[in-house]
């Protein structure tokens, strides 16, 4: 029973805010942001259910040797935990942003213009145009990490096809790709993400593109490595003797091998990404206003440092806070799915 | 060792073309016809046509990418919103860029070894966990952020040091003055991973045999620290030292901005947001150009650190 109560919590607690949100204030499928929001609910409500009335659905996942040994390898990790808690969190606020909210992101309250310091209706305070910070700061963890996955999901999908490309063809291609990695390389990332938005302009899907496009080698070495160890092993002759396509046996025999290296370095390089995009933010050149993301806050929060400090504050706590979970986790993972370990 | 270090100098070449083919590559991303967009959508046709004139925008490409490095070496690559030639203006700039680099590079190195080093001696320590708690901070904090904070703290509040600008050479008192807390800010990143690495490292070397040997034959503790498991430990670390220089060089852009440091970074900002081609192309050649050089440098390096490592 005990360990229950956090979930029954927890449950209690999201049915306040459907209540609060779907019956008082009315907001169910008024607009898409919301639909997100009431669909993503939705999930995290039958979760929740389950979690507390039927917890023996997880049996499943105890039966599956090698993902309960990395499971009880992680849980021992306490900085994983917390990071993974707050990523949970983090997540939560971002897709659940209109039910959680106390105010729109761009709302203005006309009692705390021009900047009044934290007190009870604003908790964070408001900026200088009197919207409040609280609220902006969690709609801005949606453009933090939206952009963030989809720079990831790109990096490491043409990463990992170069890698694979080189690692698997060999000799003069894999000589080819990976000097051309390695020289991509050599512009430092910031530089190289400046440049591409120097051409394709100051736009939220050109930020995803440099981003994106940044730190290739990553994912590109690590694959290589990963194709080169098992290219030669029994299985995958066989399967090619078999007459497998190129394509099935990378596919089949050597991604599988791949897999736990891609997320450690997916998962650190979500970090990387989230302050990638903050900085590109903070030099004007990332998200545009009026969407709130961190980056843009801190950089007018320096305009107003003297008067209203909290502005700089709160939206760098929360790239701290963010970029800090995900590296803890990352570096959980790295341990946890190592496998020497799990031998 | 001497053919290794002139063989490392010359690969340098074949880097510097390939980066300034990638630029050039990217340069072309521009959507449309790149003289229209660079002058902007009021600009008469003959003012088009004089830019494609000059910067030979309407000939083959191989032509285009063999002109503008042309232009770019002998120095008549001009810059569109300055309107003087983009080698001068990255001249002027330059120095301040390497003195912040190199003033946070020593800063860096200076204060994250020894705490590297004593963290790892005195393991489970309350310094150990204290200043390893920190240096797992450090890393998650924006450069920008840092900078606002010591801003905040050390010109808002108390009012001791200047909180943006560039004061001169750094002979005298005022330079030293504002360079303080952007160097600062600039190397919390570097001093945050380099911390955590020399104490793994330092960990590591201190359980091997040889410095059980050390031990044993009755050494001091300073000695064998010192002597026999520093410099071992070092190997990694200046490895990770070359590999965050891409973390300091883009924090360089980021810091020259908070704290209006009039350095390369500030300018290659400026000129990706006024689309200035010419100059975005040069500053981040030249800044490219210094990177490539300081990883060379540590690689150089190596050859007096490891004696492991042959090099003929």
């Amino acid at each position: 029973m005990k360990k229950k109560i956090i979930p029954l919590i927890l449950l209690i607690a999201k049915i306040y805010v459907l209540y609060n949100n779907w019956i008082v204030k009315n907001k169910f499928w008024n607009s898409l942001q919301i639909k997100i929001a009431t669909v993503f609910s939705i999930f995290v409500l039958i979760l929740l259910l389950l979690i507390v009335f039927k917890p023996d659905i997880f049996s499943y996942f105890k039966q599956k040797e090698i993902l309960y040994k990395s499971y009880r390898e992680f849980i021992k990790n306490k900085g994983g935990v917390a990071g993974t808690i707050m990523i949970f969190i983090i997540i939560y606020l971002a897709l659940c942003a209109p039910f959680v909210a106390p105010f729109e992101p761009d709302e203005i309250d006309y009692a705390n213009m021009s900047a009044s310091a934290p007190n009870l209706t604003h908790p964070m305070g408001t900026d200088d145009f009197g919207r409040d910070i609280l609220s902006r700061v969690i709609y801005g963890s949606r453009v933090a990490l939206g952009v963030a996955f989809a720079s990831v999901f790109l990096n490491a999908f043409i990463g990992i096809s170069l890698g694979l490309i080189a690692g698997f063809y060999g000799g003069k291609v894999d000589n080819l790709v990976m000097r051309l990695v390695e020289t991509w390389n050599s512009i430092p990332f910031i530089l190289l993400a400046l440049a591409i938005i120097a051409a394709l302009g100051k736009d939220i899907i050109n930020v995803i593109i440099a981003v994106g496009l940044t730190g290739l080698i990553n994912f590109a070495r690590i694959t290589r490595s990963s194709v080169l160890s098992v290219k030669e092993k029994e299985y995958v002759n066989a399967a090619k003797a078999l007459g497998s396509s190129d394509f099935r046996v990378i596919k089949n025999h050597i991604l599988p091998n791949v897999v736990s290296p891609i997320i450690v370095i997916g998962t650190l390089r979500i970090g990387q990404a989230i302050l990638l995009v903050a900085s590109l933010s903070f030099l004007g050149l990332g998200v545009q206003p009026p969407l709130s993301s961190w980056g843009t806050m801190l950089k007018r929060g320096q305009e107003y440092l003297i008067q209203a400090p909290w502005i700089s504050m709160f939206s760098g706590l929360a790239i701290i806070i963010t970029v800090m979970s995900f590296n803890l986790l990352g570096d959980a993972l790295r341990d946890a799915l190592d496998p020497k370990q799990i031998d | 060792m001497f053919g290794y270090i002139i063989k490392r100098l010359l690969w340098i070449i074949p880097v510097l073309i390939g980066v300034s083919l990638i630029l050039f590559g990217i340069m072309q991303l521009i959507p449309g016809d790149p003289a229209s967009v660079l002058l902007g959508p009021k600009a008469s046709q003959e003012a088009v046509d004089t830019l494609n004139e000059r910067f030979g925008l309407n000939k083959p490409i191989y032509t285009q990418y063999y002109l503008l490095m042309k232009n770019f070496i002998t120095g008549n690559l001009e810059s569109i919103y300055y309107r003087v030639t983009v080698i001068s203006i990255i001249l002027d700039k330059l120095k301040a860029t390497i003195e912040l680099g190199l003033t946070s590079l020593v800063i860096a190195v200076v204060l994250a070894i020894p705490i590297g080093i004593v963290a790892a001696v005195k393991k489970n320590s309350f310094f150990d966990y204290f200043s390893m708690m920190l240096a797992t901070l450090g890393i998650s904090v924006p450069v920008f952020f840092t900078g606002i904070i010591l801003i905040y703290i050390f010109s808002v509040n108390f009012n001791l040091l200047p909180s943006s600008g560039y004061g001169g050479s750094l002979l005298t008192v005022q330079g030293w003055r504002h360079i303080i807390l952007p160097a600062v800010s600039l190397s919390s990143i570097l001093i945050a991973s380099t911390s955590r690495l020399t104490r793994s490292s330092m960990l590591d070397i201190l359980q091997e045999d040889y410095i059980r040997t050390a031990r044993a034959k009755g050494l001091k503790e300073k000695i064998v620290i010192n002597k026999h498991a520093f410099k071992n430990a070092m190997i990694p670390v200046i490895t990770n030292i070359g590999n965050q220089m891409a973390t300091l060089f883009g924090g360089a852009i980021l810091t020259e901005t908070v704290f209006a440091w009039p350095g390369i970074g500030r300018l290659a900002v400026k000129a990706v947001s006024y689309r200035d081609q010419p100059l975005v192309f040069g500053t981040i050649l030249v800044l490219s150009f210094l990177y490539v050089l300081t990883n060379l440098f540590i690689d150089i390096l190596y050859v007096f650190i490891d004696p492991q490592i042959s090099y003929s």
